[in-house]
């Protein structure tokens, strides 16, 4: 197809951002849905709230607010600068805001899937001698497999896209933070740039078209092994 | 041994429950909210007492005074559930031994052939609890409580959502577990006739209270009892001595002093004692003994109690020798065959009424 290596560059980055964002937000999705669906504590509104945030605010917002917390000078930030780790700027710090973004989407899909699943389930395996971390593990995870799996896709399919918060947080620096949005969105903003924006547009279109396609197939099949009791 | 006595307030309901027994199987019977199913849960601890204790072979379970609350993942307290809740990602096999993965080491071992075999789920194994039947469903779910190796086994009205042949079908299993197994259970149900055939010992709740305490016969046997049943439900069980059977017409006739009753196709021996239970609405009435009548099971006594009950009235009768026997009459047979206390009646009852699984060999006496 041609693509120059700029091109190329980007949508390893967006690829790479995506599957890191969404990997490493994994554990802490599926343990804050779980406690949101389960368990009642003081400041639940609020986390859940919180949670939810970047899917209200607008993105420019989310990014800027990344800005001074983790940014170099931020108010986490700085402390992390001087044990060496930065964000601002870096791949790394697109990852950070990609999976700020997803996050919500992520949640909700698992927390709905923990909500469905029979509590007098868990109540059975509990009866059965398995403790509540056991029965997490034996039950209440493999049966919100469905879910889980709809959660990391829209996660996923989000970071992939994700262009507002991580432009204001971490820029648009070609081979180290130009992801394929930055890098259609920088060719729109030259002349001549548009045969080039197209070509990214039709790759990005694919991939999220691939997503979707995947998800459904995998989906399709834990659900088909699940087939929830009758 | 099972020893309990807590109370728990939910909302406007008080739920207060004491009752101990030392051996086998104890029936809770009691009609749908009158507190069973909070009992159950205060065992098996997915609740706490606000008050009391229960301790089940030695081991302090809850106890409020000394502050022991064991969490039900420790309790080892096998339950078997209404509706199987076996786990869908399982096997059957699997969920056989989910229990056992966390049954301690020294716990006395159920042997998984054995409880396979008595449950007849061999040919299950691979399969996954989606394509079970109901009745497959529940037996699964029995072995699986049964290979937790627990201490105490609770049924949550296991029967109630089967039809009727799978019910015929999964009573016998339960009562070769309870004599084949050494494990306390309790059973919970709204049903007479399970109840009847399964417990010697039961505590009959109503409105959150214990209402009476003792064997089928004596619970069952008081018009008190009888009355909070359904009108369908009522029945009387009568202890009775199997004769000599009558080959040709498939018959065996079941001896009492006051008469006898002819049994289809029963495979007891002579000379056992069975529980015959018998349906108020099933029984009719004569004042003279009667000729010319197909009914062939007859019994004598003399009339007890009388509830009348609108249009219909609920009579006591006591049988010759002992025991006794509800009828459930209109109010104009009463009225016209002048029926009163002390009177001497005949109760009459068709055998195709009571076939096979109406009458149960009586469980060895334990009170």
């Amino acid at each position: 197809m041609g693509l120059s290596a700029d091109e190329w560059t980007a949508i390893w980055l967006s690829l790479k951002i995506a599957v890191v964002a969404t990997t490493a937000s994994l554990p802490f999705g599926i343990f804050i849905s779980y406690a949101l669906a389960r368990w009642e504590f003081p400041g639940k509104i609020f986390i859940n709230g919180l949670i939810h945030m970047p899917l209200v605010l607008p993105p420019v917002v989310t990014g800027f607010i990344l800005l001074i917390v983790l940014g170099r000078k931020g108010i986490i930030g700085s402390y992390l600068a001087e044990i060496g780790i930065v964000f601002s700027f870096r791949w790394t710090g697109a990852a950070v805001a990609a999976a700020v973004m997803g996050f919500p989407l992520m949640v909700r899909a698992m927390r709905l899937s923990f909500e469905s699943i029979d509590q007098r389930l868990e109540n059975a395996a509990g009866t059965l001698g398995a403790n509540p971390i056991a029965t997490f593990f034996l039950v209440s995870l493999p049966l919100a497999v469905p879910g889980i799996i709809v959660g990391v896709i829209l996660a996923f399919a989000k970071s992939l896209g994700e262009f507002g918060a991580t432009i204001t947080f971490v820029s648009n620096i070609p081979g180290e933070t130009q992801t394929i949005a930055a890098a259609i969105y920088t060719y729109t903003q030259v002349p001549g740039g548009d045969e080039n924006a197209i070509r990214l547009t039709l790759i990005s279109a694919g991939l999220a078209l691939l997503t979707l396609l995947i998800s459904e197939l995998v989906q399709k099949r834990a659900e088909k092994r699940l087939a929830l009791q009758a | 041994m099972i020893d309990v006595d807590v109370t728990l307030t939910v909302g406007t309901f008080t739920l207060s429950v004491a009752f101990r027994n030392d051996h086998g199987l104890t029936a809770l019977f009691g009609q749908s909210g009158s507190g069973k199913s909070l009992t159950l849960s205060l065992l098996s601890g997915l609740r706490r007492p606000d008050r009391g204790h229960i301790v089940v072979d030695g081991q302090v379970l809850v106890d409020t005074q000394k502050k022991v609350f064991i969490p039900p993942y420790r309790r080892r307290i096998g339950v078997v559930f209404q509706d199987s809740y076996l786990f869908p990602h399982f096997s059957v096999r699997q969920n056989l031994l989910f229990g056992r993965w966390f049954a301690p080491r020294d716990a006395d071992r159920v042997d998984f052939d054995a409880v396979v075999d008595t449950l007849g789920i061999g040919p299950l194994l691979n399969r996954q609890p989606q394509r079970l039947s109901g009745g497959e469903r529940q037996r699964v779910a029995i072995g699986r409580a049964l290979l937790s190796c627990p201490h105490l086994l609770l049924f949550d009205e296991p029967l109630a959502a089967l039809d009727h042949a799978r019910k015929l079908e999964i009573l016998p299993l339960i009562e070769k577990l309870r004599d084949e197994f050494d494990i306390p259970m309790i059973y919970v149900s709204h049903a007479m006739d399970e109840v009847v055939r399964l417990a010697r010992f039961v505590v009959l709740l109503e409105n959150g209270n214990v209402k009476t305490i003792g064997t089928p016969e004596q619970v069952f046997g008081q018009a008190a009892t009888q009355i909070t049943l359904s009108r369908l439900e009522r029945s009387s069980i009568v202890t009775m001595e199997v004769g000599a059977r009558d080959e040709r017409y498939d018959l065996t006739p079941l001896r009492h002093p006051s008469g006898t009753i002819w049994l289809m196709s029963f495979p007891g021996k002579i000379g056992d004692k069975v529980h015959v239970l018998i349906n108020a609405i099933d029984v009719a009435i004569s004042i003279e003994k009667p000729a010319g009548l197909s009914m062939q099971n007859m019994l004598q006594g003399t009339i007890g109690d009388i509830h009348r009950e609108g249009a219909a009235v609920m009579i006591e009768i006591r049988l010759k020798g002992e025991g006794k026997i509800f009828a459930m009459i209109s109010q104009r047979a009463f009225d016209q065959l002048q029926l009163d206390m002390g009177k001497p009646v005949f109760a009459l009852m068709k055998s195709t009424a009571l076939d096979e699984e109406k009458a149960s060999l009586v469980y060895p006496n334990i009170l």
